[in-house]
């Protein structure tokens, strides 16, 4: 009896728990420098589970995860860059002419206001666009291509606001700034804010798993399956699809504050068209509709992304590419997805008895054509 | 009053650029729920093949100011552009029918593998295209402002090729298939219409048609390998506003965002113009939300 148990704890949680315990111990064996990068990197993992909530279990497939996760970092950013010019006007500002701080940058002095903003902004944001876009029941690619065009004009727009934002260069020099009475970049608080990325990770992780397994994430995968029904049944497809864009964008947001004090700069190419499209791809490549797969996906490609862009700077957008079609054409369930399958056939031949169809949502075909989808939108 | 004017032709003849590449787009997602995020690819490679023109043919054909390699570049851009998206339709987006997002990712994966070729291959800085001499300077409406002969001639190719494509939908058998697999895809292939060639002919033909809105973009300014990315989110909002499939709609939803854009930038920037545009879009939508003219039958 404890054995079964035992071994359902293992086959539940044994790779989440598994990936902690490493994430957790890092700091021992890593340098600073890879330390920095991969702190960086679970980043795009909180990012890439957000996406997988809306995209591999919703359908709904944002195109606007980038502009989310940039105005959480340019919030936070905001405050990084207040400290670390003491007081005074910040650099860029000076250079664009500007006599005095903005109106709108003197509440992002305290450090409570830019963290509730950089979270609740690009929350408002996301209710705001998914509730007249949901509303009039846009939705397949024409939701995809509202949310790019919104991060394009979004991204130019902060090319555009020199005095403002920084413009191309975006909020940098954010080294001095003081934490607790450290230097940003002292070895202690980068220690710290990996381990916040960790904590934040796995509690981003919990939340979508419990949310996955209770009736929020049946209904959230009802209505990629057949969103007619979900409303003949009585449910509100729209209030639906408004939390979870806003869950999305949020947990995009709360990435984004973590990206920033690791990283030292948040510019307009984080955030634009390129940036939002490559996090598909993570959660492709890992696997849509399997949260492990959505982080598993963001650490490989990013690790080779940062290994072949260094090595062979010209390949790497072929490889990209490649990536994206391979990823599409020959392992449409992604890695996970595809070993999940796997294992489940394996176990399936083991105890002779047919494999379960279809018990999890990453065993599913991801997206469906249903009589709604082939008709478009009515 | 005249600046207006001028805006409103400007306006025009930016939404006359984009008809012509949302037509193709239009034509993928209505006939087979593809959307072709490479499709702004295959406007850089239409300008590409008018820079090659200049380069290798102008010499011959007369030198660069006479032009001739310009007229004969439109066509060829036409041709290569649709060899190209045959292609990829036959190789690819063929095995994606029925998974529209998942069509969406791999065609951006191509306009990507696209993009980096032509980096590789003429280098990442823009290149310009001579425009032809007798297309400078421009007409004097009064006042001091002229309607630039580029734009006008721009209006006068895309007015033939809508007329051209009028006339193959409406008027060919070729056209009819086309519409009639748009329409109802089962009933047409048990009519015996060969639906996978209309698949890829007018693929093709919306990649071409790419290739030639590529080509007049020269006229415009210099050339880059990430030209079509300017255009793409443009041309995907015409289709969102058009509503999908038909013609009458892509024509009045492109003059509309072009005008709009170049009209509204004229008391705000560039880019509040588009976020007022897109905002414009998305009002429209509550109001009616399968576009300006949706297909009614499918």
């Amino acid at each position: 009896m404890d054995k079964r148990k035992l071994a359902r704890f293992i086959s539940q949680w044994g790779s989440f728990t598994v990936l902690m315990l490493v994430l957790l111990a890092a700091p021992l064996f890593l340098s600073d420098f890879r330390l920095i990068q991969l702190g960086k990197f679970l980043t795009f993992a909180i990012i890439a589970l957000g996406l997988d909530l809306i995209w591999g279990y919703g359908g709904m497939l944002s195109l606007g995860q980038g502009l989310f996760f940039g105005l959480g970092a340019y919030g936070f950013a905001m405050y990084l860059k207040l400290q670390a010019s003491g007081g005074k006007l910040p650099d860029f500002m000076f250079w664009s002419g500007l006599k005095e701080l903005p109106w709108f940058w003197v509440p992002f002095q305290s450090p409570v206001f830019a963290l509730a903003a950089a979270l609740l902004v690009p929350g408002i944001l996301a209710g705001i666009l998914g509730y007249f876009v949901f509303r009039s029941r846009v939705k397949g690619v024409y939701f995809s291509i509202i949310t790019q065009a919104l991060t394009l004009l979004t991204s130019i727009w902060f090319v555009g606001q020199q005095a403002y934002t920084g413009g191309t260069n975006g909020i940098t020099n954010l080294g001095s700034a003081q934490i607790f009475g450290h230097s940003l970049q002292s070895p202690p608080v980068q220690r710290g804010f990996y381990l916040a990325t960790v904590v934040a990770l796995a509690g981003v992780y919990l939340l979508c798993r419990w949310l996955t397994g209770a009736r929020f994430g049946r209904l959230l995968v009802a209505l990629r399956d057949n969103e007619e029904r979900v409303r003949f049944l009585g449910y509100d497809p729209v209030r639906l699809k408004v939390v979870v864009f806003v869950l999305s964008a949020m947990i995009a947001a709360l990435a984004g504050i973590l990206f920033v004090p690791q990283v030292g700069i948040i510019s307009p190419s984080s955030m634009g068209v390129v940036p939002s499209i490559e996090m598909v791809v993570w959660v492709a490549v890992g696997g849509r509709g399997t949260l492990l797969g959505a982080v598993v996906g963001a650490l490989l490609v990013s690790y080779g992304r940062s290994y072949f862009s260094e090595s062979y700077p010209d390949i790497w957008q072929i490889f990209l590419g490649a990536l994206f079609i391979g990823s599409v054409l020959l392992f449409p369930q992604g890695i996970v997805g595809n070993l999940a399958a796997f294992s489940r056939r394996v176990k399936g031949l083991l105890s002779r008895r047919p494999s379960p169809a279809g018990g999890e949502a990453g065993s599913e075909p991801l997206i469906q054509v249903t009589a709604t989808h082939a008709e478009g939108r009515s | 009053m005249d600046a207006l004017i001028l805006q409103a032709f400007n306006g025009i003849s930016l939404g006359s650029i984009l008809l012509l590449v949302s037509l193709g787009l239009a034509f993928a997602f209505g006939l087979m729920n593809v959307i072709n995020m490479a499709h702004g690819e295959f406007i850089m490679v239409g300008a590409y093949v008018a820079y090659v023109f200049q380069l290798l043919l102008a010499p011959a054909m007369g030198g660069v100011e006479a032009g001739l390699w310009f007229l004969a570049a439109i066509p060829a851009a036409f041709l290569v552009a649709a060899l190209l998206g045959g292609l990829m339709e036959t190789t690819l987006v063929r095995h994606l029918y029925g998974r529209p997002l998942d069509t969406l990712l791999a065609t951006w994966g191509v306009g990507l593998i696209l993009q980096q070729a032509a980096r590789s291959i003429f280098g990442a800085p823009n290149v310009n295209v001579v425009s032809p001499a007798w297309l400078n300077g421009g007409a004097d409406i009064g006042a001091g402002f002229l309607l630039s002969y580029k734009r006008i001639f721009i209006i006068g190719l895309v007015l033939l090729v809508v007329a051209a494509m009028y006339l193959y939908l409406y008027r060919t058998s070729q056209g009819r298939r086309l519409r009639a697999v748009m329409q109802n895809r089962e009933m047409a292939s048990c009519l015996g219409v060969r639906s996978r060639w209309v698949d890829v002919t007018t693929f093709a033909l919306g990649t071409g048609l790419a290739g030639v809105a590529g080509c007049a973009l020269t006229l415009i300014g210099p050339i880059g390998p990430s030209l079509g990315t300017f255009y793409i989110v443009d041309a995907f909002m015409v289709v969102v506003l058009g509503g999908v499939g038909s013609l009458p709609g892509t024509i009045l939803a492109a003059t509309a965002i072009g005008v709009t854009n170049t009209v509204l930038e004229l008391g705000t920037t560039a880019t509040v113009g588009k976020v007022l545009v897109l905002l414009a879009i998305i009002i429209f939508l509550q109001w009616k939300p399968s576009g300006l003219a949706a297909l009614q039958t499918r």
